[in-house]
């Protein structure tokens, strides 16, 4: 046998083969971590909330308009968050009503229609898009946006549901455009052959072949966007005007113009101010429970819908 | 074809292509918009100063440095969970239920709204745990709000590396961790990268889980020493972000000069447009040069 | 002569499919087991059976057992010591994406030998062993992946050498190999019998024929017959066995 002289290499390899049952923990333990970082966000979200959930009234918290938690001397405080609940519905139905169509046009074209340079160049500026971070989103619609919408429409205030719509739905498009995209892709080119095969026109295979073989990822991207939409804060908070006004007449298109404030909205601008532990912090984490329960119970659902309840790709 | 049906296929391509490029011209213009009126201000002195009356005037080292530290403590915090997550999921999971609840869970933290994962923060790391608002705390969020990235990249980077490499290596008797160790890794350190970068570009931009958790509109700057000025904020300090900076000048809507406020913008759109043009190329030099 | 590997019963089932049916046999120490038979009659199954690689596929179920110098594989605690026992070398060459001399090196470090002279002289020695000696001597650095298809079969073999294994299993090496080449491995296969128990499972009848002591036929998962070569060749108790090694079948 040869002298023995052992490498660096060596001693790092044994080392590093040596801990093999340590490394196997720490691996299976970060593997469950997304389990427990979701069980904790629902923990201590409930922990701060606790103490008021048995006394909400849920009826006032859903169906009024009142949210008064600093009352007038003599007064009793009230938590009705319909007014809340309305703005973060019509942020999240006038985007998509933008972002829906959009999305799908830009995802149809870059899938099926774009090739090459083009393709890819989408594909990048979709992505850079989508890494705008939030509070630019906020900064465009405050500085850049606002000014714009005041002399289109005339208006004394451009911060407000046209202009958080507009905002929101830029923000929700990447995602739409990226899921429905992976669906379309995910649909098997013989489908497409086969159609072409029949003299079907490109156009003709998209909403007679791709949309029926890719509507479950297409609706799972419509879904995730409007996830996206009901969670935005920063950009919201920012373009919207930040303002609880329920309008009398929905039929009235004048109440674009109107400001509005969402669910994330208060809780960003009141948190601040709440008496930490007291009744107005508690509620604003109910606040945070409605959003947390809605934002798993869409991203579980549009994952099942995509995936199956197994988990294969195959039906996506 | 029919003359109809070529008429109606030219119509649908450029309905789609409008579409796309409704959502990118103007989101450029408006970029260009604000980098040209940046223009006044950006420079070395804006980068490498510090505020002045408010944030009316000076630079932006304070929030910039802060936004530093903040994405290098987070990147700490999830950089090694998010990897071995990843790692579990493509190498050991097996094929159940508890891994697709699993899968599941990763997807949910990943659609939680950035203000539900600011609740978390506060009640977790702030309140709980003691940390106070602090960079920790805050890194902390940031971390947890991050980590799905990390994940769901390493697992794909992973999944690019061919069966047929760890069956051979298994066949050898080498280990399952041997294998991902000589082989595995070391052929998807690139796309595992490329998830880092893309966590680092998303941790700099959040504003709502930092805000109640360790960010401040304004702290009192010392730059007597070079040393102050890098190594500003300790994981027990509040700090100043550049997302936070943003939002303030922003709201003080007449007192802040116009160029102050895009320049703000300017910078952390730059910032966050480097870090994702890095992870593109890095990704497309990667496909260039394949080693099967 | 000892029996080394034993099969008792085994079966092995992906699934609902059977792919191996209920196989008992014997192969001796230092002898080449020729394993025959058609595509998807169970033969590359049967190899994963002895080092244990089938319980990596999820999906498997196998009842029966296969025993090594008469322990039970289900029984050997540690299956990476079990595998290093074993040389596998199947029919898709897989070069790893490291250096040759890597490729070759994997195995003897993972067993803790890193001392350069040692390796270099295995790596050597494997090398040539596998007739790939001659064409890579001078890029050992080159990347495994980077080879052909053939000098990537044989590198496979030198992988598979190098942890000195008892049992050699060879699943269709020579399918990307040239006949030149080919002859040359066979007869270091025959000198190698002396250190190894060689388990060769083939297409080419007539190369289990020049190199086989004994000869099993596997057809549609069953295992119809097995013998001493010639026997086989010459006078097999069933006829399809005569009709298939003598090339008038499939």
């Amino acid at each position: 046998m040869a002298t023995k002289k052992t490498s660096f290499r060596g001693l790092g390899a044994k080392f590093l083969d040596g801990a093999e049952p340590l490394i196997r923990i720490l691996i299976y333990a970060s593997g469950w971590s997304a389990i427990i970082f979701v069980a904790a966000i629902f923990y201590f979200i409930f922990q701060e909330a606790w103490p008021i959930l048995p006394r909400v009234n849920w009826g006032d918290f859903f169906f009024t308009n009142d949210w008064v938690p600093v009352p007038a001397e003599g007064n009793e405080a009230t938590y009705g968050a319909k007014s809340m609940m309305y703005g973060t519905f019509a942020v999240t139905i006038f985007s998509m009503i933008i972002a829906v169509p959009l999305g799908l046009g830009a995802a149809i074209y870059i899938s099926e229609f774009a090739t090459g340079k083009v393709k890819e160049t989408f594909k990048i500026l979709i992505e850079l898009l989508a890494a705008i971070p939030s509070i630019v989103w906020g900064f465009i619609g405050l500085v850049v946006l606002n000014p714009i919408i005041q002399s289109v429409f005339g208006v004394p205030v451009g911060v407000n549901l046209l202009n958080g719509s507009i905002v929101v739905a830029f923000m929700a498009v990447p995602l739409i455009v990226s899921i429905s995209e992976d669906a379309l892709r995910a649909v098997p080119d013989s489908y497409r052959e086969a159609a072409l095969a029949l003299g079907a026109s490109k156009w003709e295979i998209v909403y007679r072949v791709l949309f029926p073989a890719a509507k479950n990822g297409l609706l799972a991207a419509c879904m995730l966007g409007v996830g996206r939409a009901v969670g935005e804060t920063m950009a919201v908070l920012m373009a919207t005007g930040n303002g609880m006004v329920i309008p009398e007449n929905f039929a009235n298109p004048a109440i674009l113009l109107d400001k509005v404030r969402t669910l994330t909205a208060t809780i960003v601008s009141e948190l601040p101010d709440s008496v930490h532990g007291g009744d107005h912090y508690r509620m604003l984490f109910v606040i945070g429970i409605v959003l947390l329960i809605f934002s798993v119970v869409i991203n579980v659902t549009s994952d099942i819908i995509v995936k199956g309840i197994k988990g294969d790709q195959k039906n996506a | 074809m029919e003359r109809r049906k070529v008429l109606v296929e030219g119509i649908a391509k450029k309905v789609m292509l409008v579409a796309a490029l409704c959502l990118i011209v103007p989101v450029l213009a408006i970029i260009a918009y604000i980098f040209y009126k940046a223009s006044p201000v950006l420079g070395l002195d804006y980068l490498w100063g510090v505020p002045e009356g408010g944030g009316t005037g000076g630079g932006i080292w304070p929030p910039l440095i802060g936004t530093f530290f903040l994405v290098l403590v987070s990147l700490c915090i999830c950089a090694p969970i998010g990897i071995m997550a990843g790692i579990y999921l493509n190498e050991y999971a097996p094929d159940n239920w508890f891994t697709r609840i699993i899968n599941m869970a990763v997807t949910s933290l990943a659609g939680v709204p950035s203000i539900v994962h600011a609740l978390f923060g506060v009640g977790a790391f702030v309140l709980t745990f003691g940390m106070g608002e602090s960079l920790l705390a805050a890194s902390c969020t940031i971390a947890v709000m991050t980590i799905p990235v990390l994940i769901t990249s390493t697992r794909e980077a992973l999944s690019a590396v061919p069966m047929a490499f760890r069956q051979a290596c298994w066949n050898m008797g080498a280990t399952k961790w041997q294998t991902i160790r000589t082989i595995v890794l070391p052929n998807s350190i690139s796309g595992i990268l490329t998830g880092v970068i893309l966590e680092v570009s998303r941790a700099a931009g959040e504003t709502a889980p930092i805000l109640f958790t360790g960010a401040a509109a304004s702290i009192p700057f010392m730059a007597d020493s070079l040393g102050d000025k890098l190594m500003p904020y300790f994981l027990g300090d509040k700090f100043m972000a550049l997302s936070y900076h943003l939002k303030v000048v922003a709201d003080k809507l007449n007192d802040v000069p116009e160029a102050m406020k895009y320049g703000t913008a300017a910078v952390l759109i730059g910032l966050i447009f480097i870090l994702n043009s890095f992870s593109i190329v890095l990704r497309m030099y990667l496909r260039s040069r394949k080693k099967w | 002569m000892t029996t080394h590997i034993n099969f008792l019963d085994l079966s092995v089932y992906y699934g609902s499919h059977k792919a191996v049916d209920e196989v008992t046999m014997n192969i001796q120490k230092n002898e080449i087991f020729g394993i025959v038979g058609p595509a998807n009659s169970g033969k590359t199954t049967l190899l994963k059976t002895i080092n244990r690689t089938l319980d990596l596929i999820t999906g498997t179920r196998t009842t029966g057992e296969v025993s090594i110098d008469g322990t039970n594989v289900r029984n050997i605690g540690n299956v990476n010591h079990l595998r290093r026992r074993i040389g596998m070398v199947f029919p898709l060459p897989v070069g790893l994406p490291l250096t040759v001399y890597e490729n070759v090196a994997y195995a003897p470090r993972r067993a803790g030998i890193h001392d350069k002279e040692t390796l270099d002289e295995l790596v050597e020695q494997c090398l040539k062993q596998a007739v790939l000696w001659d064409e890579v001597k001078d890029r050992l650095d080159t990347l495994g992946t980077k080879l052909s298809g053939g000098q990537q079969q044989r590198l496979t073999l030198a992988r598979a050498l190098a942890h000195q294994p008892e049992i050699l299993c060879l699943d269709e090496f020579s399918i990307a190999i040239d006949p030149v080449t080919t002859m040359k491995i066979e007869d270091i296969l025959v000198q190698l019998k002396e250190k190894m128990t060689i388990v060769l499972v083939t297409n080419l009848t007539q190369q289990a024929r020049r190199l086989a002591g004994h000869v099993a036929f596997l057809n549609a998962s069953q295992l119809v017959e097995w013998g001493e070569t010639e026997k086989m060749f010459s006078n097999p108790e069933k006829e399809i066995t005569g009709r298939y090694l003598n090339g008038d079948f499939g």
